[in-house]
């Protein structure tokens, strides 16, 4: 048995592997106009191989099995791939529709579902084997098929996601997958964008594009309704053009604060978790896209929109105020940390490369070549609520 | 300060009378569309957050119309104007792109 393990082993990450290797400090770097995928590991900050053959990626992202052995890529043209993180290879792809946004690992991790925009609904397979379980259409309150965005892993192998056109928030619980169930929120607001599940599991929220605030909903108490919270959330008068549509995924809590991109300002917001209001705005270069919190809550980053997608913002959370600004390339789409955050990796698009940073002394440590990357996926993800 | 925005955005666009932006700026609009375009249409345009910007379906529309959506945008859904950073003459080579009539 010991032998067969070893071998099966030593056939991992080129057969000329001499070592056994875990896959806790891997990632994977999407080049989004080549269809492929950098294998990276953030212990040397260094390039193991590359994955080609998945399609269209603008706007992919990535969850991660529960071992952290296997990625699910979700590609904009409705193609889920699975990875083997240790083989480096595809092992499994379906395209199971014409146009998807992104998509979430169950809590059990048995489970992989996918946001689609057309037709609108969710799907989802077993993760083992990419079979089909569920396919839940989209139909809103309205009877018309809907976009749907800000699909996340919810405790209790339930789904949360938004119905863009429909407004509506639906809780698909798939405790047993033969009897998948739907709880619907309807009237939540105009055109929800992108949502975020806090850490804990416990809140899910929705970012209205077509009026102010954001909607809420408690999953520790889902019968009292959706909420609506932040009620000046993207208040704007003179609001600017929205180039680019901002991201919640980096919300984290740094002690009772959490911060968001404002849409359409040069602002973060700070929101009190406690009474969920609005306590401060920070002024910053542009408008923001992701505002991620450093592991540790520390430090704020956060990239911009065009045209100021070449600077990165370092915000010190106890004061509150900008401490840097660095210019890591053109076209700054997006960071990860590692997972205890002493490093940072951001891409930049225009660019081709990818620069790791050392979040304490905030300079640059490496570089990495890529080709236009866009998202940098660690497989610490995998124990993660809501990524 | 728009006049800073654009002067510092388009070095190269010129005034909005010219009838072809050059090489130089035509290759950037591409890059805009795939790119910029692309994360709410697609980086091949058939549709994201942002309807299908598919060939067929710019040939059903007026050069008028798509050149003012570009300019102005459709207000009320996240269509943004982007006539702070394009001029009419980068709209209407986007607009000739979008139908396929550039080389
Ligand atoms: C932030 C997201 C976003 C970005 C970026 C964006 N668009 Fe749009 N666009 C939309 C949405 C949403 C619609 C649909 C509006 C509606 O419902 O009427 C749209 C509609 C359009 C239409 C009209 C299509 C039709 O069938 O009537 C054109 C043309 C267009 N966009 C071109 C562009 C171009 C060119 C760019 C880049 C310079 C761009 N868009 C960037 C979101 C976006």
């Amino acid at each position: 048995m010991k032998t067969i393990l070893s071998a099966a082993l030593l056939l991992l990450l080129g057969a000329c592997a001499p070592t056994l290797r875990a896959t806790g400090d891997l990632g994977l770097v999407v080049e989004r106009a080549d269809g492929r995928l950098k294998m990276v590991e953030n212990t040397h900050s260094t390039t193991l191989a590359e994955i080609s053959g998945l399609g269209d990626l603008s706007h992919a992202s990535v969850v991660y099995s529960r071992d952290e052995r296997f990625a699910f890529v979700f590609g904009r043209d409705g193609g889920l791939t699975k990875i083997d993180m240790l083989q480096a290879r595809i092992v499994g792809r379906v395209m199971q529709s014409g146009n998807s946004i992104g998509g979430a690992i169950s809590q059990d991790g048995s489970l992989v579902a996918v946001a689609n925009y057309t037709p609108g609904g969710v799907k989802v397979f077993d993760s083992d084997s990419l079979e089909l379980v569920a396919d839940i259409a989209a139909i809103g309150a309205d009877g018309k098929s809907s976009k749907v965005v800000g699909l996340e892993d919810a405790p209790g192998n339930i789904f949360a996601f938004s119905l863009y056109d429909a407004g509506e928030i639906w809780l698909l619980d798939l405790k047993d997958r033969s009897s998948p169930k739907v709880r619907k929120f309807p009237h939540i607001g105009n055109q929800p964008y992108d949502a975020l599940i806090t850490e804990d599991g416990r809140y899910y929220m929705a970012g209205l594009f077509g009026e102010d605030g954001i909607a809420m909903l408690d999953l520790w108490n889902p019968d009292l309704g959706v909420r609506r919270i932040l009620d000046h959330y993207g208040r704007g008068q003179e609001a600017l053009p929205v180039y680019k549509m901002p991201h919640l995924e980096g919300w984290a809590a740094s002690g009772n604060l959490a911060f968001l991109p404002a849409i359409g300002r040069h602002e973060v917001l700070v929101v009190d978790m406690t009474s969920w209001r609005e306590v401060g705005r920070i002024a910053v270069a542009g408008q923001p896209v992701f505002a991620m919190l450093q592991p540790g809550g520390r430090r704020l980053w956060v990239n911009f929109a065009i045209p100021d997608n070449g600077k990165v913002q370092v915000i010190d959370v106890p004061s509150l105020s900008v401490l840097k600004t660095i210019e890591p390339g053109l076209a700054v789409l997006h960071l990860e940390f590692t997972p205890r955050g002493e490093r940072v990796w951001l891409s930049a698009r225009d660019s081709d490369q990818v620069t790791v940073w050392d979040t304490e002394t905030i300079t640059q440590v490496a570089a990495l070549p890529a080709s236009k990357p866009s998202g940098i996926f660690f497989t610490a993800r995998a124990h993660r609520i809501g990524l | 300060m728009k006049r800073l925005l654009l002067s510092t955005l388009l070095p190269l666009a010129f005034p909005a009378w010219a009838s072809e932006p050059s090489a130089q700026r035509q290759q950037q609009l591409s890059a805009l569309l795939d790119q910029d375009c692309g994360s709410c249409h697609g980086m091949t345009r058939k549709g994201g957050l942002g309807s299908p910007l598919t060939m067929e379906a710019m040939r059903e529309l007026g050069d008028e119309a798509l050149v003012a959506t570009i300019l102005d945008g459709r207000p009320g859904t996240p269509m943004p104007p982007w006539k702070l950073m394009l001029s009419e003459a980068d709209a209407r080579w986007l607009v000739r792109r979008l139908k396929g009539e550039t080389p």
